[in-house]
């Protein structure tokens, strides 16, 4: 037999050696294909459901979540997670978290219409963010949902709205605070350090059409200085207390938010975010400790609220797609095409995303560009990669994708593929159907002057 | 089109170039078209032996063989 005696084939390849300066770190010396995804194969997933695919893993998820609940738990008597929907609002996402014991935690009328949707009680859903309507508070108000409360505006709108409704909201104020850490969040809730945040718990207090039951705070993003942590908290602990002396009120909760960073690189990091990134503990350890520190009876400890989203769900999301064309840039660098983009890969802009092949490969490596299928310049994946020899046809795996890319993906150009979640017996389930030309048209209506064409 | 006769090429696809002091590696299909350039093999001759040898479609053949070559030019390996 002719054709079994031939050898496999690789793509010739060429490659310039340069002695650049000595590090610690060397080059990288092989690629790991990423042909599995939790027992599945991704050539068959992607046979079944199409390229590219988003693919989510439960198992990790619930590992993942079980971890930062251990962490917490093990340091504080009182913890609760609420799941930050912006970050991932499929339904199936948010149920894993809500069956792991998660509240819900929404910005907007849609997200909260969400929650409720898939069960979770009113008074377990945080309503946070700078946009709500006098229609979401009246919403909000008689579901019992925990408001926080992010300007003056408002609050003073809500006083409106309950007085209306004869009912007291529960609510809390978002505080923004220096911690050390720049750019500083002071564009919502209200300032600790310029006496914003006292007077906004004196009014509604003194006002007394609300019931103050927690305080909220959410100091950034993608925070890899856990140190800050241990600032906000005591800035939190210390308003809490002083409520306690000054008004005799017991804060029933406090919200730490979100920001803690995931194993992504972001673009322009000397170091791996696998070797930078905190872990649970380290934020664990810098929050709990300073709340149990900070002054409360024990008994009288508030219950520790965490909204974060990012940490929880990056590692359980890849994206799977398919090289579509190879060519040469004026300088020889090699481009690779994906069938993926910057419309689907949102988190593009500022991660530098780990890729595998899927398929077994060399270790021979080009310096290349991956760029995605948009006739758009902004379409880059990776700027600099170094990639084996791929052929058209080939499977790649995008990494840590399971964080703001469902929920910031963009419809341009190209339709939203097929979501699938793998679940913990390994079986693969769709959960969002990818779109349709009609999904789209549907939405749009055209004037009957126009309805003619003659070309 | 032929190779530089300063150009040395390893078993393990290290080659060096003795006119620039150029060094580059290449994979073992690369490896194999250098030395049927060395040989003096035409684009037409290598495109029918790499059909022969490997597991590979004519497209994709054609494809890489002059993706390769463009390397090489642009690396200054071949005689212009």
């Amino acid at each position: 037999m002719e054709t079994s005696q031939k050898l496999k084939y690789e793509r010739p390849v060429i490659k310039q050696l340069n002695a650049g300066i000595t590090n610690k770190f060397g080059a990288q010396t092989g690629f790991i294909p990423h042909t599995h995804i939790d027992g599945l194969a991704v050539k068959d997933l992607t046979a079944r459901f199409g390229s590219p695919l988003f693919v989510i893993s439960e198992r990790t998820i619930r590992q993942t979540y079980q971890e930062a609940y251990n962490a917490f738990a093990n340091r504080y008597p009182n913890v609760q997670f609420a799941w930050s929907y912006k970050t991932n609002y499929m339904n199936a996402v948010c149920r894993v978290f809500h069956q792991e014991g998660s509240w819900a935690e929404v910005v907007s009328r849609f997200e909260y219409e969400k929650a409720l949707g898939n069960g979770v009680p009113g008074d377990k859903i945080l309503f946070n963010g700078p946009d709500k309507t006098a229609d979401d508070h009246r919403v909000a108000v008689l579901n019992n949902s925990p408001i926080h409360i992010d300007h003056f505006d408002e609050l003073y709108g809500l006083i409106e709205v309950s007085t209306k409704l004869g009912k007291r909201p529960k609510v809390a104020i978002r505080v923004n605070m220096d911690t050390g850490v720049l750019p500083m969040w002071d564009r919502f809730g209200f300032n600790y350090e310029n006496g914003q945040a006292w007077d906004a718990i004196t009014k509604i207090i003194q006002t007394d059409k609300m019931d103050l039951v927690g305080l909220h705070c959410h100091i950034g993003t993608f925070m890899l200085t856990t140190s800050a942590y241990a600032v906000a908290a005591s800035k939190m602990a210390d308003l809490a207390l002083n409520i306690k002396r000054q008004f005799g009120l017991d804060i029933q909760y406090l919200d730490m938010g979100g920001g803690f960073a995931s194993k992504n690189t972001l673009k322009g990091a000397y170091l791996s975010g696998t070797d930078i990134t905190p872990s649970f503990h380290d934020y664990a350890e810098q929050i709990c400790t300073t709340l149990i520190k900070a002054g409360f009876r024990s008994e009288e400890l508030p219950l520790l609220i965490l909204e974060t989203g990012r940490a929880l769900i990056d590692d359980a999301g890849y994206l799977l797609g398919t090289v579509l064309a190879n060519k040469r840039l004026s300088d020889g660098r090699r481009a690779t095409i994906m069938d993926f983009g910057v419309n689907l890969l949102f988190t593009s802009f500022w991660y530098e995303h780990a890729v595998s092949p899927a398929q077994d490969c060399s270790q021979y490596a080009e310096d290349a560009v991956l760029y995605g299928p948009l006739c758009m310049n902004i379409d880059v994946v990776r700027e600099n990669v170094k990639l084996p020899p791929l052929n058209k046809g080939d499977q790649m795996v995008v990494h840590r994708v399971g964080a703001y890319n469902m929920t910031q993906w963009m419809q341009f150009i190209a339709l939203r593929p097929n979501i699938v979640l793998i679940d913990q017996d390994g079986q693969p389930h769709l959960i969002r159907k990818h779109e349709t030309v009609a999904d789209l048209t549907q939405l749009e209506s055209t004037p009957t002057h126009l309805e003619s064409l003659d070309l | 089109m032929k190779l530089k006769k300063s150009v040395a090429i390893s078993e393990n696809g290290f080659v060096f170039n003795a006119s620039r002091g150029d060094s580059f590696s290449t994979n073992p299909t690369g490896t194999q078209i250098l030395n049927w350039l060395r040989e003096g093999q035409t684009d037409t001759e290598m495109k029918a032996l790499l059909l022969k040898k490997y597991e590979i479609d004519e497209a994709t053949c054609e494809k890489d063989l002059y993706d390769f070559i463009k390397m090489l030019n642009q690396q200054n390996l071949i005689e212009a």
